[in-house]
């Protein structure tokens, strides 16, 4: 009999995890007030500025970059106490997609690029979001000049914050490969960005259009280390929105537990109806379930193959807890739940977003089981 | 002599299961102590508790002068681990090593310690528990059954249901109440060390779900036991009753140790699903038998985890009692459903039941599935269990 457990994640935690949990927790309660999370909705750029910097200065950019780039060279499972926090507050930032341009120029990047662009990454002076493109999307280089440059020409969806990322880490085809560049966001051609109207209105997204763009032969990332450099990326993407993911169903459970302990309908506060009590407890196991895995992703993130099989197992049980919590917030809230005013709509919205990136629950589950089975 | 550390105690544990360990009686064992149905069963199980605590591997934490091995908790639990490891079947005495065990350790008195403990480890004493009765099931704070003292003894009229083994035990852990004009119905209750095999006390056999037996049902017409037999003092039996839940949800330790139930095991379903054929193919080359495993298989680790989350504190700092508190719910659950899951894999032989010479490992997943209820039932349902959570995890207000 096949022995499956071997492979599965375990359960660790480390003193810098519980130190940046402790940090994150009052940062993200003190800094993203859900009122503060509203007024940024109407903005277009969609995050704080201020806040972001913040983050910055707190050194949370730098967290995985190795300390000759500038960073605390520490693991991709350091980061997920603050993206869960994040997730708690609904907070709007760019850190997921920056942290994984970060980790992608770190894996595939030229000793150049690293040296010229990563302690800046790291720093928070500048930031970069990656364009990996979605199914359907058409991004390819017409030729190869003799620097090793490429004329590009193109769609790329849902690219994170474009419009306000210094740097886009930018993948193409060419012939049957992929390659990736760094880009100056600075150098596209003014009509090259469209933001997309995305179901998540904390976050913002672009369309990035190109027509024969030219990207120089220094700007192109090492060609051998693409394809392990986008797997790792893959996985940090995963793990992060997980943690999104994990945090949003504790902050809508709570929201959730505290209406129905002060709302009152037939004279009576409508916790005490089994009817919501019940499946309230349910959305509650659901994050608990999830919030297990999450923290034996993070801890197993380096381990060869149980890395992978637990951060699958993260984002398909964070997604169906979130889903799961957020629904059922709505409903309970009642015609309230219907408004644009009550939160437990910004949190499904939101869910779906993160279950979308870097492969849904149902994606996750199908390459499990050829992992597993 | 000095004790022995914990890790030449693991290694001797570990050999003598890997030898003792006995072989397949050639009848069907229970896989919990609820499903103890038959003489031969409970004859093979005594046998084999009696074994285990012979050699030193139950009990290894209480004190020697109630018998027990006067080690400590990581030597038990080293011996509960080669135990699993080698498949032991389960200790039979569930309620005395695990529940009026610990409790008459930590409240009774020195006479109680050393009446009862060392015969609850060698299983020479079998005891029961008497909370639910025919009409206060979920609602054990409302228990009627009468306990009225005249002189030095109580007298015990009433019924109580779901004696787990009543029918085999000496003695049985009892809510009783004896003030019925008591300013509220828990302040009422007393809790006893009751005798079982005198007169006044019959038990009637139930028949379960699974056509087997079990339980009891036990009748109680003036019988007469000892004020002796109080524990935790008259009128204070909720509060002891509660502290016994605690140790049967595993939210407070001092088990005699080994384990009671055996739960399915993921591994032997994700084989049943390589094995079993559904329409010419293995069942697991379904995809959506294959998308629910994967399911099952997060679910259950998720409990395991979850089992090493509670001990991290910084990781339960939001809700400190929520992961103890659910796990009964959890693994209740997840276990009905795993074992369902499991017919289902079987396809049209979910047909056959237990004798059945046609019958896929037989009968074992039907028997599995139908006994999984004892779970999600006894001990708090599952419908209960989450009254409990919502209303001490999430402070929601009360039901009722």
């Amino acid at each position: 009999m096949t022995d499956i457990s071997a492979s599965l994640g375990q359960l660790g935690i480390s003193e810098e995890q519980v130190d940046l949990l402790h940090v994150a927790t009052e940062f993200c309660r003190d800094k993203s007030p859900v009122e503060d999370v509203r007024k940024l909705i109407e903005t277009d750029r969609g995050y704080d500025e201020k806040v972001w910097s913040e983050i910055a200065e707190l050194g949370w950019l730098g967290i995985a970059v190795p300390e000759e780039f500038g960073g605390s060279g520490l693991g991709v499972g350091e980061i997920v106490p603050i993206a869960e926090q994040m997730g708690r507050a609904l907070m709007a930032t760019p850190f997921i997609p920056a942290t994984v341009a970060g980790q992608l120029l770190a894996k595939a990047g030229t000793e150049r690029q690293k040296e010229e662009v990563l302690p800046a990454l790291a720093a928070g002076e500048r930031f970069a979001t990656t364009a990996f493109g979605e199914p359907g999307d058409d991004m390819a280089a017409l030729g190869e000049n003799e620097a090793g440059g490429f004329l590009v020409s193109g769609t790329t969806r849902l690219v994170e914050y474009a419009a306000d990322a210094d740097l886009i880490i930018l993948a193409f085809s060419h012939g049957g490969s992929r390659q990736l560049a760094l880009v100056e966001r600075s150098a596209l051609p003014g009509e090259a960005l469209r933001r997309e109207a995305i179901i998540d209105d904390t976050r913002r997204a672009y369309e990035l259009r190109l027509d024969t763009f030219e990207v120089a032969g220094d700007a192109v990332l090492d060609p051998d280390k693409v394809e392990e450099a986008l797997a790792h990326a893959d996985m940090v993407g995963a793990l992060l929105y997980a943690a999104d993911m994990v945090g949003g169903t504790f902050r809508v459970v709570d929201y959730t537990a505290d209406y129905l302990r002060t709302r009152k309908q037939f004279e009576k506060v409508i916790g005490s109806f089994q009817a919501l009590k019940h499946p309230l407890v349910d959305a509650f196991i659901g994050h608990e379930r999830a919030r297990s895995h999450l923290y034996a992703a993070a801890h197993s993130f380096g381990d060869q193959g149980r890395g992978e099989v637990a951060v699958r197992m993260a984002k398909a049980q964070g997604e169906k807890a979130y889903a799961y919590a957020a629904d059922r917030a709505i409903q309970f809230h009642g015609g309230f739940g219907f408004t644009y005013d009550c939160d437990a709509g910004l949190h499904r919205r939101r869910a779906i977003w993160n279950a979308t990136r870097y492969g849904d629950a149902r994606a996750q589950k199908r390459r499990l089981a050829e992992l597993l089975f | 002599m000095t004790d022995p550390t914990v890790e030449e105690f693991a290694r001797d544990a570990d050999a003598w299961f890997s030898e003792n360990v006995p072989e397949d009686p050639g009848f069907m064992l229970p896989l919990t102590f609820m499903e103890v149905g038959e003489d031969r069963q409970f004859d093979f199980l005594r046998d084999w508790q009696r074994k285990v605590y012979e050699a030193g591997y139950l009990g290894a934490a209480w004190p020697t002068e109630y018998g027990g091995g006067g080690l400590s908790e990581a030597h038990q639990k080293a011996a509960t681990r080669a135990m699993r490891k080698y498949r032991g079947p389960i200790l039979l005495n569930a309620i005395g090593l695990n529940w009026a065990g610990p409790l008459i350790l930590d409240i009774g008195s020195e006479e109680q310690k050393s009446a009862y403990l060392k015969d609850i480890l060698s299983a020479e004493d079998i005891w029961c528990q008497g909370f639910s009765e025919p009409e206060h099931g979920s609602d054990l704070g409302n228990a009627q059954l009468k306990a009225e003292r005249e002189g030095d003894e109580f007298v015990l009229n009433g019924s109580k249901i779901w004696t787990t083994q009543g029918n085999y035990a000496k003695y049985m852990i009892l809510l009783a109440r004896t003030n019925p004009a008591a300013e509220n119905k828990y302040a009422g209750l007393s809790f006893f060390l009751s005798p079982m095999k005198i007169p006044g006390i019959r038990t009637q056999k139930i028949k379960k779900l699974t056509g087997e037996f079990g339980f009891t049902q036990t009748f109680f017409e003036d019988a007469r036991i000892s004020a002796d037999c109080l524990i935790g003092g008259e009128g204070n039996g909720w509060k002891v009753a509660m502290r016994t839940l605690e140790y049967e949800r595993g939210a407070r330790g001092g088990q005699a140790g080994g384990y009671v139930s055996i739960p399915p095991d993921l591994m032997e379903i994700v084989e049943l699903a390589k094995t079993a054929k559904r329409d010419g193919a293995a069942a697991m080359d379904d995809p959506v038998l294959k998308d629910r495993m994967v399911d099952y298989l997060m679910d259950m680790h998720a409990l395991s985890l979850g089992n090493e989350r509670k001990r991290m504190m910084p990781l339960v700092e939001d809700y400190p009692n929520a992961l103890p508190l659910i796990s009964k719910l959890e693994f209740s659950e997840l276990y009905r459903e795993l074992s369902e899951f499991a017919l289902t894999l079987l396809g049209p032989k979910a047909a056959y039941y237990v004798g059945e010479e046609n019958s896929a490992d037989g009968g074992w997943w039907a028997r599995s599935y139908l006994n999984a209820f004892s779970a999600t039932i006894g001990g708090g349902t599952s419908q209960i269990q989450r009254n409990i959570i919502g209303e001490h995890v999430l402070g929601l207000p009360k039901t009722r």
